[in-house]
């Protein structure tokens, strides 16, 4: 049997896909259900000459992982509930000032303190708007352990193609949850490495002028460009400016790099969604309650079927309004009061046939509860 | 080299007051740096937000304006990623030790070898003249219209307290001996804090009455005196100017080193022995992990 | 292997919990089957009431949770007061004869053994408890390989513990084979 064949929480498929992308730099702080990715790369980093550091709180993790991907790095933190609110203002400073970090969010009850150690999706909206400002923002997500590890190499070459940070939304049941992991072969997956600039030195280097294609070249702190970094707008030089072209070029390029881009940064699977006259749509662990639904009606006969999402921001309206434009009933299976819902509604033709299957208790929704309301839609009673 | 071949001309003049005590700051630091002769390619200058803050636009080095409190945060990532690097970060008194003062104690208490430079000037400058940490009880300013009641930190004290392995004091009026103290704590292997009185003319000056910036420097000059002078021993009153500890103390970037090493060594030891006994002990502890 | 649900249960310290993993990464490490393990986290791993639910499967399992258990292993009486009545028509409930008092409420096979005892007389370590009831439990059946089983073992416990750990499972298989088929 093979030797990449492993048993393990979610949290370990996590670390597994982050030293398969590079990391080489983690920053924390404990917070339940995330702590065992802070301690696992305690382990790990050092063992292959990487640096992990346990900061004073969380805000201090994430402004550490910013500083250390300006030297070069691969970097992440990884948190949950109280600890991502923490976050969010050096979390704003890397869209601000595009620099390549990935954050994982293994979420749990909320608001405040809410739940530690049980189930919850609320931190959607979080994920997006969180910080102040406008911005956009790369979200993505899994609902077992193989795809929780592809994601999260996922999660790291978008940050460094995009020059933005990467939320990785989780959730306590993916992430504590046991089961099998197969750790790819080196070179299965595409790992994109620091895109650096060529320019010599002594030749002015612009380190925000976009190139053609629209990414950024960057260089490493402690090379021979020097160059200034701030949450300030910017000119192309990182020199403060509140030039109004200067702004709003700034806040077009923010949100066009990732905006424009939807269809290279979705992520999403199917299942029997071939001729679905209800589909589901769900994420994380939810999704595997959905599945397993769709799989038990489709034995019966009832064509229902999944839109798992993998990747929630940028939102993938296109995909969901195709996939929803022929279904009798969407239904929207979430741990929370309908955050993707609402997003569902806004982009599909007919709002009017989404409906929400939730469940707010910080416990996982089971089969049965969205047979409840499957069954009510279908107009075939409880 | 000459100064003007440590800063970005192209970003002068600076946007700091006229008579604030910052430019000088900029001046004793730009001169230790090129009296130390490091490459400007090894020094990063991390700093927050404030008045003291913006000092990183000016030089040139590898600068990172960061958010406000939190550029030891930033800086501790830089260096421990890149140990090689020289950190400079230069803080105003609330930057560093009100919103940052939690970072400037663990930074302190680590002993990671950056230089912290507090640019003590009592006052919110930035946002128009507000009561910092520093400004000390029966003091005015724009949110303490019936003068401050809050008690000010001692920042030597509370660094030595924290850990810091270099604690020094001096002026703005003082700038020979800044300088002096500026390249001892660049050059010292640890965590270094060196805070500068600074005078701030148009908010603190004004409300308390302290005069114009000469008048301010002069209160500088009045009211501090060497460490080990005869001034200090006839008026232990004055505030005490000079370096407090300079101990050789653990790093934690080498110590870090250190764990890198024995970590790399039990790894290929135990590939070899094809053992995952490691493995298995962080599944069942994190059996019985809970809590918040 | 069809999909089979466990739910083992008892109180904190027993080592419930790292006997179900056990089992679990027994049946995906070395069968080439799939797992999924979950448990309650909160105050009740401390001493409190400890639960683990474990589903094998030659299947892709999704909803990981066991709301009506094949196999229900109660270890303390407490644990079987909450946990008796998800036990599925048919199933099999295995119980310690020291820590719990069985009503026979239940439509299932009930299978009372002095693990505990037999463990204190004859390892004399109560620490392995858990692995001398993973023991009885295959002694009755085979769920997965005992060979599979003591892989794990050897690959979780440190070195100078595995004889320990072999000698509980192996006393385990023993007791459980008495109410083998």
């Amino acid at each position: 049997m093979s030797n990449n064949i492993r048993f393990v929480q979610g949290n370990e498929a996590c670390v597994e896909g982050a030293l398969y992308a590079g990391v080489d730099f983690f920053a924390g702080y404990p917070i339940t259900p995330s702590t065992e990715i802070a301690e696992i790369l305690s382990k790990k980093l050092p063992e292959k000459g990487g640096k992990f550091i346990q900061m004073e709180d969380e805000i201090a993790s994430m402004c550490a992982i910013i500083g250390a991907s300006l030297t070069g790095h691969k970097v992440m933190t990884a948190t949950s509930g109280p600890g991502f609110s923490l976050k969010q203002e050096a979390l704003g400073y890397a869209c601000m000032a595009e620099i390549p970090c990935v954050i994982a969010n293994v979420q749990r009850g909320g608001p405040s303190t809410g739940n530690p150690t049980h189930v919850s999706q609320g931190d959607i909206y979080q994920a997006r708007w969180g910080t102040h400002g406008d911005h956009s923002i790369i979200a993505l997500t899994a609902s077992n352990h193989q795809d929780v590890f592809s994601v999260t190499v996922d999660a790291f070459n978008l940050a460094e193609t995009y020059r933005t940070p990467v939320i990785l939304l989780f959730d306590e049941v993916v992430g504590h949850m046991r089961e099998k992991l197969v750790v790819p072969e080196k070179g299965e997956f595409p790992i994109v490495d620091r895109l650096r600039t060529s320019v010599k030195k002594g030749v002015d280097y612009h380190p925000y002028l976009p190139r053609e294609d629209g990414r950024l070249p960057m260089s490493d702190f402690g090379g021979e460009h020097r160059y200034n970094v701030t949450g300030l707008f910017h000119d192309m030089w990182g020199f403060p400016s509140n030039n109004p072209r200067v702004v709003r070029d700034l806040l077009h390029h923010l949100i066009d790099k990732i905006e424009n881009n939807v269809h290279a940064i979705t992520r999403y699977k199917e299942h029997y969604l071939e001729g679905a006259e209800y589909i589901l749509i769900s994420y994380g662990s939810s999704a595997r309650s959905a599945i397993h639904l769709a799989k038990n009606r489709r034995e019966r006969g009832e064509k229902v079927g999944v839109l798992e999402l993998q990747s929630i921001w940028p939102f993938p309206e296109g995909l969901v309004r195709e996939k929803c434009a022929n279904a009798k009933a969407v239904i929207v299976v979430e741990m929370n009061m309908g955050q993707v819902m609402k997003e569902v509604k806004a982009c599909v033709d007919n709002p009017s046939k989404v409906f929400l299957a939730n469940r707010i208790d910080n416990k996982l929704i089971t089969p049965t509860n969205i047979k409840t309301l499957l069954r009510m839609i279908q107009g075939r009673g409880v | 080299m000459a100064i003007k071949d440590y800063i970005r001309q192209r970003y002068f003049p600076q946007m700091w007051c006229p008579g604030c005590g910052h430019g000088t700051i900029l001046n004793s630091l730009l001169r230790a740096v090129d009296e130390l002769g490091l490459d400007k390619n090894s020094i990063v200058m991390t700093s927050g937000i404030g008045c003291s803050a913006r000092i990183s636009g000016y030089v040139d080095f590898h600068s990172l304006h960061t958010l406000h409190g939190r550029a030891l945060a930033f800086a501790t990532g830089v260096k421990l990623s890149k140990p090689e690097l020289q950190l400079l970060v230069p803080m105003g008194d609330g930057d560093a030790l009100a919103i940052g003062g939690n970072h400037f104690i663990h930074a302190a208490r680590r002993n990671i070898d950056i230089t912290a430079i507090v640019m003590n000037n009592r006052i919110y400058g930035m946002t128009g003249g507000q009561y910092s940490p520093l400004s000390g009880p029966g003091k005015k300013a724009t949110t303490a219209p019936y003068t401050t009641i809050d008690n000010e930190f001692d920042v030597v004290n509370l660094s030595i307290a924290a850990g810091a392995s270099f604690v020094a004091r001096s002026t703005t009026y003082h700038v020979l001996e800044c300088i002096d103290i500026l390249k001892k704590a660049i050059s010292h292997k640890g965590f270094a804090v060196v805070e500068i009185l600074s005078q701030c003319p148009t908010h603190y000056g004004r409300k308390n009455k302290e005069g114009d910036a000469i008048q301010m420097l002069e209160v500088q000059k009045k009211t501090t005196a060497k460490l080990g002078s005869k001034a200090l021993e006839d008026d232990p009153t004055l505030i005490p100017r000079g370096i407090f500890v300079d101990i050789d103390a653990p790093e934690y970037c080498q110590e870090y080193d250190k764990i890198v090493e024995s970590a790399m060594k039990s790894a290929n030891s135990s590939n070899s022995s094809s053992s995952n006994e490691n493995r298995i002990s962080l599944t069942t502890k994190s059996c019985v992990t809970q809590g918040e | 292997m069809k999909r089979t649900r466990f739910v083992f249960s008892g109180s904190g310290g027993q080592g419930v919990i790292t006997a179900a993993i056990i089992l679990a990464e027994a049946a995906v490490l070395h069968e080439g089957l799939n797992a999924t393990q979950t448990q309650s986290y909160g105050a009740a791993a401390r001493g409190g009431s400890t639960k683990s639910d474990v589903i094998i499967s030659d299947q892709p399992i999704y909803f990981p949770e066991v709301n009506q258990a094949n196999i229900l292993v109660c270890l303390t009486q407490e644990a079987y007061i909450n946990y008796s009545s998800i036990i599925r028509p048919g199933g099999l409930v295995l119980t310690d004869s020291r820590f719990v008092i069985t009503t026979k409420k239940v439509d299932a096979r009930q299978i009372e053994v002095p693990m505990y005892d037999n463990v204190i007389e004859k390892i004399k370590k109560p620490i392995v408890f858990n692995i001398c009831m993973l023991g009885a439990l295959l002694g009755i059946t085979e769920f997965v390989r005992p060979s599979s089983v003591m892989e794990v073992i050897k690959s979780t416990v440190p070195k100078d513990f595995v004889e320990l750990n072999q000698n509980a499972f192996e006393l385990g298989m023993e007791l459980g084979a008495l109410y083998n088929g």
